[in-house]
């Protein structure tokens, strides 16, 4: 008995007297992440990549819950001087960020570390949303997406419509014919749905038809900016799909995606618009129909289309590391834009590549002619180079205004409120979340 | 004679209730301060900048046409609760008390729904009624001929919500009554009934007074859970739309500091409901307690 306890001690004793790190611990770098189930294995096995690539860092992936969730830890985080490294931080969050004077932005990060990056070998419609007003990448694009339009093939084949192009898209009124014709023969129960309402039919719908979400180039050039998305060109979109609920060419299936993705899926919907993330849960959960995938529907007579925005997150750089670590840091946000990662993450999550290089060998592998859905989204987004208006959205409290679009867009569907009413209510309600975002940042 | 002990010493008392008062101190007066706190301010997330403005967050709710909405949707919901539960509770308490067969079984089955997470609630109620892939919402379609559809029209989300709340309640104002009437004695009642009380007569005139302190917490408690811990069922249910119909005040606290951020404008809100609370909690002190009847 004393014996054992004596070679305890001793075992104690040794761990003290030899720590670990004499045996020169590689220097850890941690991310935290929102990336779950699925896409988390993907994470993981980038970061698996990573660290056998080279002996020096160690990357770990920590994954911190949903959007909100990961942002808040990060935040709380941060107030505790206990930040990681790396954060991932949703599209919307974008304002917070760089405001928060708790970023160290990656062009510099990247400068600073000696890394040369040719930013234009990025695809510019993702770089675009993460820039400052001159042009610097703030945080490194992660998982982009974009919406395009799902369609039930076998309803559209029983009606006798051909199937609609993967590159050209069809016009509003167009969809509002087929979708009459469908509905009126009874081969469905409703025209479409939509996912993310704000985010397809408002924002979206203004980028592609370059039209102002926001004044000063939707908040890039300055926090006093204003929602205008009670313009005519809007409201009248608006307008049109409240006429389409009346004889139901579109049908109101929730905020989200859940709703709108199990109406189409139960097919009681022909058309069905959400992010390209959407292939993949069609492809799983889809067994009993035909479907396919075309552009988001423009307005008759556009004279030059733009390109849609995209949603999903982006990687910051938090401050208060040391050098070595933030060295590490720029080698592994170099690492993850090799063309190998992001062919994997490409083919294995359907968010978009982020550079052209990895588009590109895609390409001549012969990819999207195997999987031609996944080019809908891609092309879409490179159609044309961003404007100042169809590179994203800055807006401060972006999450309160996208719930107050939604609470005032479910007005106008459920007959409370004209399309007119309800947009300029939004605009005045989000103008006051914008001025209190204005006065915490001044 | 009792037997009581002395302790000599003036400080023990203190030091005995010490613990209670360090976890009491540090759990809810220190938050609840930085709260107050905190409303007053303008900062951002990361703390990197705050500026001192007064009642700005208040002057912000105040004139804000949907918080005031936001106030009375929470006060109709949380009276539809605590109606639907109390009732129910009490109703399925007197029908169970009854000499019945397998009277252990069926009062632990009727307790078990208390033992469900709201949020698991909110899903199983999602399944019932939800307009696309909802069994009961379906069949209320095809055979009543009702256009139910709580994803676009505000009241049948309310409705919706105020029967999730309610029905994880009901079982626990169950428990609560079910032992309240145990400790009626069976005197009064059998001297009711020699005098020709009807059933319902012994029950309003003898069991339902001698209840009044059970009934009496039970809306208290109920009240406070329809405010706070009702979140989970939002959350899963509506997500506080359709239009912001079922907005409640404790789920509108959470869409605003915890996924939009806005820490100042969310303090206040914790103010304002913490206030609300212990303005009700008082009123019911105040004016209701006076009819309860404590004791024999």
């Amino acid at each position: 008995m004393k014996l054992t306890r004596l070679f305890m001690i001793l075992i104690i004793a040794a761990c003290i007297a030899f720590p670990v790190s004499v045996f020169a611990e590689p220097i850890t770098i941690n991310w935290w992440h929102a990336m779950r189930s699925a896409r988390g294995k993907v994470v993981e096995k980038m970061i698996g990549d990573f660290n056998a690539s080279q002996s020096e860092y160690k990357v770990v992936g920590t994954n911190k819950g949903n959007y909100d969730e990961t942002m808040n830890a990060g935040v709380a985080a941060f107030r505790a001087k206990k930040q990681p490294h790396i954060l991932q931080v949703f599209e919307v969050g974008t304002q917070t960020m760089m405001l928060s004077g708790a970023v160290y932005p990656v062009f510099e990060l990247m400068e600073e570390a000696g890394i040369k990056v040719d930013w234009s070998r990025y695809l510019q419609a993702v770089l675009s949303y993460y820039m400052n007003s001159d042009g610097n990448l703030m945080s490194m694009p992660f998982n982009s997406s974009t919406p395009i339009m799902y369609y039930n093939a076998d309803m559209l084949k029983k009606a006798g419509i051909a199937p609609l192009s993967k590159s050209d898209p069809i016009t509003w009124d167009e969809l509002g014919e087929i979708t009459k014709k469908l509905v009126e023969a009874k081969i469905a129960p409703a025209g479409m749905v939509t996912a993310w309402q704000s985010w397809t039919q408002i924002e979206n719908y203004s980028a592609i038809h370059n039209i102002a979400f926001a004044s000063k180039a939707n908040g890039y050039e300055g926090l006093d900016c204003e929602l205008e998305i009670n313009n005519p060109l809007v409201v009248n979109h608006i307008t049109r799909l409240k006429s389409w609920a009346d004889d139901n060419r579109f049908m109101y299936g929730g905020q989200k995606y859940q709703g709108p993705k199990s109406e189409f899926m139960a097919q009681n919907a022909a058309f069905y618009i959400d992010s390209i993330s959407g292939i993949a849960k069609l492809k799983k959960g889809v067994k009993d129909f035909k479907w396919d995938a075309a552009p988001l529907p423009v307005e008759a007579g556009t004279k030059k289309l733009q390109n849609s925005i995209i949603g999903g997150a982006s990687l910051w750089v938090l401050n208060g590391h040391s050098k070595e670590e933030y060295k590490g840091v720029a080698a592994f946000l170099k690492f993850l834009s090799n063309n190998d990662m992001q062919e994997y993450w490409h083919k294995e999550t359907g968010y978009f590549p982020i550079t052209i290089d990895a588009y590109d060998s895609l390409k001549s592998k012969g990819y999207y002619k195997t999987d031609p859905l996944q080019e809908v989204g891609i092309s879409q987004l490179n159609r044309a180079i961003p404007t100042k208006i169809s590179r994203g959205l800055r807006l401060g409290y972006f999450v309160q205004i996208r719930n107050i679009i939604n609470e005032e867009l479910e007005q106008v569907w459920n007959g409370k409120k004209s399309p007119q009413e309800a947009l300029d209510n939004a605009a005045a309600r989000s103008n006051i979340q914008l001025r209190t975002f204005e006065k915490t940042y001044k | 004679m009792i037997k009581r002990s002395f302790f000599k010493s003036k400080y023990l008392p203190y030091l005995l209730i010490l613990p209670q008062m360090v976890v009491t101190l540090t759990f809810f007066y220190w938050p609840a301060v930085q709260g107050l706190f905190q409303s007053f301010l303008l900062s951002d997330p990361f703390g990197q900048k705050s500026t001192f403005v007064w009642f700005y967050n208040y002057i912000e709710l105040f004139t804000d046409p949907l918080y005031l909405k936001s106030i009375f949707t929470t006060f109709v919901f949380s009276l539809a609760v605590a109606f639907v539960s109390l009732s129910m509770g009490l109703f399925i308490a007197s029908m169970a008390n009854r000499a019945l067969q397998a009277k252990a079984l069926i009062r632990t089955m009727l307790i078990w729904p208390y033992a469900v997470a709201p949020a698991i609630s909110g899903i199983l109620w999602l399944f019932l009624l939800h307009p696309s892939y909802g069994i009961v919402a379906l069949g209320i379609k095809k055979w009543i001929g009702i256009d139910w559809n709580p994803v676009l029209y505000g009241s049948d989300a309310m409705v919706m919500i105020v029967m999730a709340s309610a029905w994880k309640q009901i079982s626990y104002n169950f428990v609560f009554f079910m032992a309240g009437m145990q400790a009626i004695p069976k005197s009064l009642i059998e001297a009711a009934a020699i005098d020709g009380a009807s059933p319902f007569k012994r029950f309003w005139f003898i069991s339902f007074p001698l209840l009044s302190p059970t009934f009496f917490f039970l809306t208290v408690m109920n009240i406070i859970y329809s405010f706070f811990e009702t979140f989970g069922i939002i959350h899963t249910i509506t997500q506080g739309g359709p239009g912001g119909s079922t907005n409640i005040l404790v789920y509108k606290v959470y869409q605003d500091g915890f996924v939009g951020l806005n820490l100042g404008s969310s303090a206040a809100q914790s103010v304002v409901l913490m206030s609300l609370i212990i303005v009700i909690t008082f009123l019911q002190f105040r004016f209701v307690e006076k009819k309860v009847q404590y004791g024999g």
